[in-house]
């Protein structure tokens, strides 16, 4: 039943996507290290920028009037560290998905039916957001802590929840497996990209350090950061809302009820909760900024949580861990 | 709420002052102005967050009773003190119904005001424009030749072509649009209540039950079928549909190799079912992710197991009994099974037994008998007889899967018990007389559930992610153009913008176009 040809050639691609991606965050590092100043690189390209046309959409903050300079753009034309680690990226990222694609023809399914491909699939929806965010607004400086987020994982992932594909167990012979798990995977891998943001703002944004140098270098200032996160959450929050409404819809159907409080269930809730708490922290005056921040890296904590914590602390009904 | 400033768009409503002397009714309404306030809400939504935590790592009763028993065999201080708390069914309890109901009250108290609210201000002119056009974060001025009418004319022209609501006062022009950021906001909140009533309705008049099937036998939609069931608050048994269900076989498949050797891969069940007393008995495969749809409930394949089959005879030489017993499984990866037979009618002493069910019996290094294979490929049992008072006489409600061992004597132990293959036959020592192993058949357990509140429930999340995504991509715009001509002058044209969560290219284009051909407008703030 599974094509063992295709399983094999799976796991060696997932090598190369691994040590592609260790190659990119190198190269990343380099630029960080090698390539020319953000002071002396960026500044008449900002400039060109903002006047044209209000600036680009993302990076400007909430805060009306505190239009931030798209520093996001130092790397536009960065140093050739910077166009490596890019281009290795992209790469890796390909390699990454054949790597899932194999996978799924070898057992001839969906390629999430267990840990070992639900990382692998949240880290590639992770860099998928990263380079859609990349492509459209510029922020290679998160390149190098995605990177560094997105090898932890995928190590993990191949040194202990590896799993041999195989076929399904009969609660999730669904199509709304596709559904729910693909909407779960990419708010998780959206979200993923807005915790990296978040942390990365919760340091610059330290009351009373000096500016940060050294790998922080390439990093736009707090609130251009503050609101790539806020913008990733939008984007992810009503996502998150769809898978847990699709797990219901498939709960519904294979477990006789549509929400049972099944461990998972209720963290796949409180996460939903904190983020929404989030959310409005962000709109309300005297929570904005590092309060709001804290709460999403809790509501993130929620998430990774659920994931990991509940698939081998609790037992439930979402039975498919190990 | 106000809706002037982005400030006081983002502010929650102030927390209001302690009413001073304000008597019983200023009480009254201060205390709902803090029930209905944003952060109340918020409050409320994370003691429903947290409230919900115990529950996800203490057993539940309503989903696994038989863990809720051992954790009170294992805690036997705080088990008692923890259920006091109704922390064994959480989702049940009265504070978590506390919490629920005043998010409900909370949440409609300030939505339903603010949805008002939103249907007046759309309705209403948008606002004149501020005495300080260059105050605004975008701001943008130019001289022209036109005179400051036909400039005013062209803005309308222009604001109208990109569907902004446009109204003039005196010298300006004032024009908002966006409207849908808070519509889709208020339809999100407003989905929320819904689906949380439909969700509580739902419960309160739906009901759900749980029965197990052998193979060969069937069940029907009365109460007293039920191994457990549990009626909503406004639920009466009258309400339950005649139909009757019947399994005739049970197919369980699993991987026969490799390293997830065990896991199943499908689970199907034969079934007959008849909808009402006269209606025609059709065929069913039940399938996990194929309910039945029958009499307006849906009947569910939750789990199965084994029941071995067994003849038992009395120390008279008599047959005491003789059928299946339902075995549950205490590992479903080899299903290894565990069940109790009571024979209240042997003679002279009553028997019973603790049984050991292996699908796959095979022996282990230490050459016990364990399960290889969650099929039954080679079943074996193993049986502990006890004789004596099984207790049943006392009236006391009693598990079928549990002996009362108190008042009953062991007389064949551990390991003295050789396991069974099928037809073999076991004689009880001391003449109490024997139990023979006959086969298997298998069990499912249905659920049957009945919830009024799915499709409300479902149509409400939808809408609710519908306007949280528009309210997402809408951002609410302000724009003024004002006009004047100083004496002999030239005409001047101020324009301002306010946007509502960052600024957006369009006011640039929008004054480009006004400009015509006029020096680009300058945007202070963006230096
Ligand atoms: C009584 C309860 C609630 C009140 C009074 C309330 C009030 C508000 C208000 C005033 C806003 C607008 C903020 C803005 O304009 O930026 C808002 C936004 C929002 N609310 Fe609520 N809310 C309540 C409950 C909830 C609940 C239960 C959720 C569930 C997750 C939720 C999720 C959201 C989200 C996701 C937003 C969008 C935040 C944004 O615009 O960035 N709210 N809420």
């Amino acid at each position: 039943m599974v094509d063992t040809y295709l399983a094999n050639l799976s796991n060696q691609l997932m090598l190369g996507a691994v040590l592609l991606y260790v190659v990119a965050m190198v190269g990343y590092a380099g630029d960080i290290a090698f390539g020319r100043r953000r002071a002396e690189a960026a500044v008449p390209e900002q400039a060109k920028v903002l006047v044209g046309a209000g600036g680009p959409e993302m990076p400007a903050s909430d805060t009306a009037g505190a239009e931030e300079p798209a520093d996001a753009g130092g790397q536009g034309r960065g140093s050739h560290w910077g166009h490596f680690a890019i281009l290795i990226n992209i790469l890796a990222w390909g390699v990454h998905g054949a790597e899932i694609v194999t996978r799924g023809m070898a057992a001839d399914r969906v390629p999430w039916g267990n840990m070992y491909e639900f990382v692998s699939a949240i880290a590639f929806a992770a860099v998928t957001v990263y380079l859609v965010m990349l492509w459209r607004y510029k922020i290679s400086w998160l390149g190098p802590f995605l990177m560094v987020a997105v090898v932890i994982a995928l190590g993990i992932a191949t040194i202990w929840l590896y799993n041999d594909p195989g076929p399904l167990r009969p609660a999730l012979h669904s199509y709304w497996i596709a559904i729910h798990v693909t909407a779960a995977v990419t708010a998780t891998g959206t979200f993923t990209v807005a915790g990296v943001a978040t942390i990365l703002y919760l340091i610059k944004s330290r009351p009373g350090t000096p500016r940060p140098g050294g790998i922080l270098e390439r990093v736009p200032d707090a609130e251009t950061l503050d609101s790539v996160a806020h913008r990733t959450m939008m984007f992810a929050f009503p996502i998150w809302t769809f898978a847990i409404i699709a797990g219901a819809i498939w709960a519904d159907s294979a477990w006789g009820r549509y929400w049972g409080w099944d461990p998972k269930e209720t963290w796949s809730f409180i996460t939903w909760v904190a983020y929404a708490g989030y959310l409005h922290a962000r709109a309300t005056a005297g929570w904005r900024g590092r309060k709001a921040a804290i709460i999403s890296l809790i509501a993130f904590g929620c998430l990774l949580f659920n994931f990991f914590g509940i698939n081998y602390l609790v037992s439930g009904l979402h039975s498919y861990a190990g | 709420m106000s809706v002037d400033a982005p400030e006081a768009e983002a502010a929650p409503q102030a927390p209001e002052e302690r009413p001073a002397g304000m008597g019983a009714v200023g009480w009254l309404r201060w205390g709902w102005r803090q029930l209905t306030s944003m952060r109340t809400a918020l409050v409320l939504l994370f003691l429903m967050g947290l409230g919900t935590v115990p529950g996800s790592f203490l057993p539940q009763r309503p989903l696994a009773p038989e863990k809720v028993t051992k954790f009170f065999d294992d805690h036997k201080i705080i088990a008692p003190v923890l259920d006091r708390m109704s922390m064994f069914d959480v989702f049940s309890a009265p504070w978590f119904a506390a919490i629920y109901i005043l998010l409900f009250i909370s949440l409609g108290g300030c939505v339903l005001p603010r949805s008002r609210q939103h249907l007046q201000h759309i309705r209403s002119r948008p606002p004149q424009a501020p005495r300080n056009l260059d105050r605004l974060p975008q701001t943008a001025s130019y001289e022209t030749d036109a005179a400051p009418g036909d400039v005013l004319a062209e803005a309308r022209k222009v604001l109208k072509d990109r569907r902004f609501r446009v109204d003039e006062h005196g010298d300006s022009v004032a024009a908002e649009k966006g409207y849908l950021r808070e519509t889709g906001n208020l339809v999100f909140h407003l989905a929320l209540l819904i689906l949380l009533f439909a969700v509580g309705s739902g419960a309160a008049f739906g009901y759900k039950g749980n029965v197990l099937v052998t193979e060969g036998e069937g069940f029907s939609n009365t109460l007293t079928s039920y191994d457990a069931f549990k009626g909503g608050r406004e639920f009466s048994s009258s309400g339950l549909p005649p139909f009757t269900v019947w399994l005739d076989s049970f197919t369980a498949q699993y991987l026969p190799d490799g390293p997830n050797r065990g896991q199943p891969i499908s689970f199907s069940a034969k079934i007959r079912y008849q909808d009402g007393l006269k209606a025609a008995v059709r065929p069913y495969d039940l399938q996990v992710n194929h309910p039945l749809k029958v009499g307006g409930a849906r009947v569910y394949l939750l789990g199965h197991g084994y029941s071995p089959q067994f003849t038992v005879r009395d120390g008279h030489g008599q047959v005491a009994y003789q059928g299946a017993v339902p075995f549950l499984s205490t590992d479903d990866a080899t299903y290894t099974s565990e069940g109790v037979i009571k024979v209240p009618d042997a003679q002279p002493d009553q028997l019973g037994f603790i049984g050991l069910f292996w699908p796959t019996a095979v022996p282990n290094a230490q050459g016990k008998v364990v399960s290889a294979f969650p099929a039954a490929w080679n079943p074996q049992v193993a049986l502990f007889a006890f004789k004596g008072d099984l207790g049943l006489s006392s009236g006391a409600p009693q598990s079928v899967y549990k002996l009362e061992t108190g008042k009953l004597k062991p007389i064949v132990m551990g390991n003295k018990t050789k396991p069974l293959a099928v037809g073999q036959t076991e004689t009880l020592p001391g003449g109490a007389g024997s139990v023979t192993f006959n086969g298997y058949k298998q069990w499912i357990s249905l659920q049957v559930n009945h919830d009024p509140g799915r499709v409300p429930a479902l149509t409400a999340g939808l809408i609710a992610i519908l306007g949280i995504v528009t309210s997402f991509l809408v951002r609410r715009r302000r724009l003024w153009v004002r006009a004047t001509a100083p004496e002999g002058g030239r005409t001047v044209v101020e324009v301002g913008g306010l946007t509502l969560g960052g600024a957006t290219p369009e006011f640039d284009a929008i004054v480009e176009r006004l400009a015509g051909a006029a020096p680009k407008p300058t945007t202070p703030d963006e230096e």
